[in-house]
């Protein structure tokens, strides 16, 4: 009786150690691509026209952010991360940075986990206002003039948060608040790629700020990788 | 067991039911002010007399007269969105931005109303009325029991009004871009003003100094001071607590005095003696200039 419990226990034991290594091993991957089909917004030049010391840091005038696309129909800025099947992660040390420079959000849509450092940084030579529209998060908005220290901040729920600046109104970004970190956001290229997955069932979503959202279910075993790819709908307007 | 002994614990479950309902009465919404105590129950019975036409059965600010029904498309009959209890963000606050009132500030708010817009000063009901209500406006959101209000930020003794306090508060004014939204003379007419919406997408106006003495938040160069530290959050005002320092926040609350044209202030008697102070008073544009003209909305 007594050998049977000491042997279950073992065997149990082995299991976790063996989850344990595969885990720290790698794990799986979830990589794809994000695209777009039908006909998207133009971008829209921006003014600024009313700060100058913003317009002549561009040489070429600056376009609207709230669609950017690549060749080959493909979507950037597009949030991926699992929404379901990871445990919640706990905060990684490095603070995420939020730059606003040549009045623009760089980058325009920042992705970090619930109670990380967010650091918000004004390189600019004016007065901006950092105004996240949190619902579910305090709202908050606080003025940051040039050379003043970085506003220091975190969220502890998870949420997508508009960004915006009410001195200058073409600015606009999203914080992508998320409960773990197997998150990635979209390049040019429509790339992404969320490495180091525990074998396991889990739902992959996908979040775009005009084209809404979109899920995918996957399962990993082993140290395979898989392609999910996601299609949004564009909209012409 | 014996009846006796039955009809012993029949009482004692008795009481324990009774007392039961009376601990969770004790547990009901209440706010503190100084010596006042409101209670949710007796502020149910005001809200649902005096406040749901506009702020709605659900405290969410879409009542009737916001929301018309009957009409469509819905035209509101105000023209500033009554305030939503439910997302618990207000204005007028001594607390840092992001975080809830003290019950002090709903209290002050409600005695107060909001100048140029739809909500009256309730000074006609008594302050224990006042204070049932803020209790019961608490009860809307989840917030106020998750959640404890910030810690009011300090307000220091006013520094002395001088000359050098209002041109350096002339300063700061061009230097943290006030004049972007409130306009270089304060009248809500700044390169920014026409596209500022608040946090329900809703246009919103910056404050014209020009026209009356009342502010959004109150009257003082405390309330003054108050409105720029912590900001009216929902709104686009931003908080400038980490970027003035107090010394420096008095000598602006000096200027933005002075632009009160049609108050006369101290400040404004002390800047117009001077004769920087007049020529820029003088070269002003004339009183009666409509509120925040050029903003189209």
């Amino acid at each position: 009786m007594r050998a049977r419990l000491i042997s279950t226990v073992a065997a149990v034991a082995l299991i976790f150690a063996a989850a344990l290594l595969h885990a720290r091993a790698g794990g799986g991957t979830v990589s794809g691509k994000t695209t777009y089909e039908g006909t998207p917004a133009k971008p829209k030049p921006i003014d600024m026209s009313k700060e100058p010391s913003c317009q002549k840091q561009h040489v070429t005038p600056v376009t609207t952010e709230t669609v950017v696309t690549g060749p080959n129909n493909s979507l950037a800025n597009v949030v991926v991360y699992i929404s379901a099947g990871a445990p919640d992660d706990a905060a990684p040390g490095q603070a995420a940075t939020f730059d606003q420079k040549g009045c623009q959000y760089i980058p325009h849509v920042l992705a970090f986990q619930v109670n990380q450092q967010l650091k918000v940084v004004n390189d600019d030579q004016t007065s901006h206002n950092i105004h996240p529209l949190a619902k579910i998060n305090r709202e908050w908005n606080k003025s940051q003039p040039p050379g003043t220290p970085p506003i220091i901040d975190k969220y502890d729920k998870p949420e997508f948060i508009p960004v915006k600046c009410n001195v200058h109104p073409w600015m606009h970004g999203t914080f992508a608040v998320l409960k773990n970190s197997h998150y990635s956001v979209s390049a040019q290229d429509g790339g992404f790629s969320l490495p180091n997955l525990p074998a396991g069932k889990y739902t992959v979503t996908a979040w775009h700020e005009s084209y809404g959202e979109q899920t995918q279910e996957v399962t990993i075993s082993g140290s395979e990788t898989k392609t999910v790819n996601f299609v949004f709908k564009a909209k012409p307007y | 067991m014996s009846a006796h002994k039955i009809a012993k614990s029949l009482l004692l479950a008795t009481m324990v039911l009774l007392i039961i309902p009376t601990l969770s009465v004790a547990q009901q919404p209440e706010s503190h002010m100084g010596k006042l105590t409101g209670h949710a129950d007796s502020g149910k019975q005001l809200y649902y007399r005096f406040c749901w036409g506009c702020h709605g059965f659900r405290g969410d600010g879409s009542g009737e007269n916001w929301l018309p029904t009957g009409s469509y498309p819905t035209m509101p009959y105000l023209n500033i969105q009554p305030r939503n209890f439910d997302a618990a963000v207000f204005k007028c606050r001594s607390t840092p931005t992001g975080t809830l009132p003290t019950d002090e500030d709903l209290y002050n708010s409600v005695g107060r109303g909001f100048v140029m817009t739809n909500m009256p000063s309730w000074l006609s009901l008594t302050s224990q009325q006042r204070a049932d209500l803020v209790a019961f406006i608490k009860s809307f959101s989840r917030r106020f029991k998750s959640e404890k209000p910030g810690d009011p930020i300090h307000v220091p003794a006013e520094t002395k009004l001088t000359v050098e306090s209002i041109k350096h508060g002339q300063e700061l004014f061009q230097k943290l871009e006030c004049w972007k939204c409130h306009g270089p003379e304060g009248r809500g007419d700044g390169p920014s003003a026409s596209t500022l919406t608040d946090s329900n997408d809703q246009p919103i106006r910056p404050y014209n100094f020009a026209v009356g003495s009342r502010f959004k938040c109150g009257v003082t160069n405390q309330d003054l001071y108050k409105i720029f530290m912590t900001g009216l959050d929902g709104t686009p005002m931003p908080s400038f607590a980490d970027v003035i320092k107090p010394e420096d926040a008095w000598d602006l609350v000096h200027f933005l005095r002075t632009l009160q044209i049609t108050n006369k202030t101290p400040e404004l008697a002390l800047w117009e003696s001077t004769k920087e102070g007049a020529e820029q008073i003088a070269s002003r544009k004339p009183y009666g200039t409509p509120t925040g003209s050029g903003v189209k909305q």
